[in-house]
């Protein structure tokens, strides 16, 4: 079975591929701050932000209709959030939308929230769909970023792929028992499946670094290949830094 | 069993107790000698204390008893030296395998050693040939079929060159052709071998001598043919 739901597409060829994972991270991030921190009125800057995004997912090859859904995904958990907000403003300038009218700042919040969620979203998903994961790991190792953080993403990343066909093998023999799932005494059923995939799991962690151990682990993770930032990584950073900060100056001077 | 010197003891476990942390009792007073260069089937039914066994011989665990391998006692302090010289092969590959590549899962034990680059690369490449996977090192372990995962596991203890190798159930769930593949491969090494499991035919096939566990001691020790002629032991231990 093949998974690749996090970094597919990492391993395209394209320039923004080869970039260094650290100037990505730092640029990206950047990028997100600026963004977030920008007023929601700053037409201009978001547009700016948005280009600037743009031509990333342009240049790196990554198809336009993932980069899409992907952030369609998170869509609907920001207008969960703040959808009612239009609604909740006493006072103030209204706009009439049919029916209903609503407050104009609310709207404008609205705007902002999802715009910001929109550009950050992106970012991370270009990110990923950039970098392959190990790489990721290893140039946030080199950031600073402390290792244990590094060291669990990184098998997280290795042992999803069997965590989710473990679940798929269960669902399976579960399914052919004729379980249907819709009574509400059948999520007990659902309960179990989770609690002994979560052993499973723990189970499967001891064992793998008993593995490790029987080859001489001792905390410390190998390294076979150093990054290295080149001229163009440099370039691509001070570039992208400086537009996401010129896009904030924008807003003010607007 | 008359004198045998110390340089010819691969193996040595005295009085080895262990008991889980959870108060089940795996070992009680083992008494295991292996000679150099000896293939070993260690045999018992489900919960006999194979794999517990196993798992002393690199330290993994430890518990009360003396165990030697390589004429090196095996304690806190010798481990790193320990672990080079007892290879343990895993029985499920998705344990042993944890890199994003072929190639960084089979150099991780040699880098562990303080190998130089040169020589890892070169143990790396000597382990996949032995193997049969010469040019996989790019390959992600995940996207192999079981037979090559249970290969390029081999391999990764392979790479470290031990002086023992341990295998637990080494050929199970492998198809018939998998299955002869690794044994031919396992039958040209040297080193001297122990091999856990409860099949009988691999037994017959690989072993000189076999190891009969049950409940945690050794209730048999000798050679292939006599222990896996007698029937009524094996029906008794759970193996027939």
């Amino acid at each position: 079975m093949k998974h690749d739901f996090i970094d597919r597409y990492s391993r395209l060829q394209s320039p923004v591929h080869d970039l260094d994972p650290r100037a990505k991270t730092l640029a990206l991030f950047a990028l997100i701050i600026a963004c977030v921190l920008t007023p929601p009125g700053s037409w201009y800057s978001f547009c700016i932000y948005a280009g600037v995004v743009l031509i990333i997912a342009v240049a790196s090859n990554v198809p336009m209709s993932y980069l899409l859904t992907r952030m369609l995904v998170v869509l609907p958990f920001v207008l969960a959030v703040a959808i009612f907000v239009p609604f909740m403003h006493p006072g103030g300038p209204t706009v009439d939308l049919g029916p209903v009218s609503v407050s104009r700042e609310g709207l404008l919040v609205l705007w902002g929230v999802t715009i910001k969620a929109l550009i950050s979203v992106s970012c991370l998903i270009l990110l990923s769909s950039t970098t392959h994961f190990n790489d990721l790991m290893h140039g946030l190792e080199r950031m600073r970023v402390p290792r244990f953080f590094t060291v669990v993403s990184a098998f997280m990343y290795r042992y999803l792929f069997i965590i989710v066909d473990e679940a798929e093998r269960m669902k399976r023999a579960r399914d052919s028992r004729n379980f249907q799932g819709r009574w509400i005494w059948q999520a007990k059923v659902i309960g179990h499946m989770v609690a002994s995939l979560f052993l499973r799991s723990q189970e499967r962690a001891e064992r793998v670094y008993q593995a490790m151990t029987a080859r001489g682990f001792d905390g410390h993770f190998p390294r076979t290949v150093e990054l290295r930032m080149r001229a163009a990584d440099y370039f691509f950073m001070a570039v992208v830094i400086a537009i996401a900060a010129g896009g904030r100056v924008v807003a003010i001077w607007a | 069993m008359g004198v045998i010197s110390m340089a010819d003891v691969a193996v040595r476990v005295v009085g080895l107790s262990y008991r889980y942390p959870d108060g089940t009792e795996a070992l009680r007073d083992v008494d295991l000698l292996v000679r150099t260069g000896e293939t070993v089937a260690v045999m018992g039914p489900n919960g006999a204390g194979k794999s517990t066994l196993m798992l002393h011989l690199n330290g993994i665990l430890q518990g009360e008893g003396t165990v030697e391998v390589a004429g090196l006692e095996v304690n806190k302090k010798n481990m790193r030296e320990v672990r080079g010289k007892v290879g343990l092969v895993f029985q499920d590959p998705e344990d042993q395998l944890f890199s994003p590549t072929v190639g960084e899962d089979v150099a991780f034990g040699p880098i562990n050693m303080r190998m130089s680059a040169a020589q890892v690369d070169l143990a790396v490449k000597r382990a996949l040939k032995w193997v049969g996977l010469d040019g996989f090192e790019n390959r992600s372990p995940h996207h192999m079929s079981f037979g090559e995962k249970k290969r390029v596991s081999l391999a990764t203890v392979l790479s470290m060159e031990p002086e023992i190798l341990v295998l637990d159930e080494p050929v199970s769930n492998l198809d018939p052709r998998g299955r002869r593949h690794f044994l031919e491969i396992i039958g040209v090494l040297e080193a001297t071998k122990l091999i856990v499991t409860h099949d009988l035919e691999m037994a017959r096939k690989t072993a000189g001598r076999v190891v009969l566990m049950d409940d945690g001691r050794v209730v048999a020790d000798g050679t292939t043919d006599s222990v896996l002629g007698d029937a009524a032991l094996l029906e008794r231990h759970g193996l027939l």
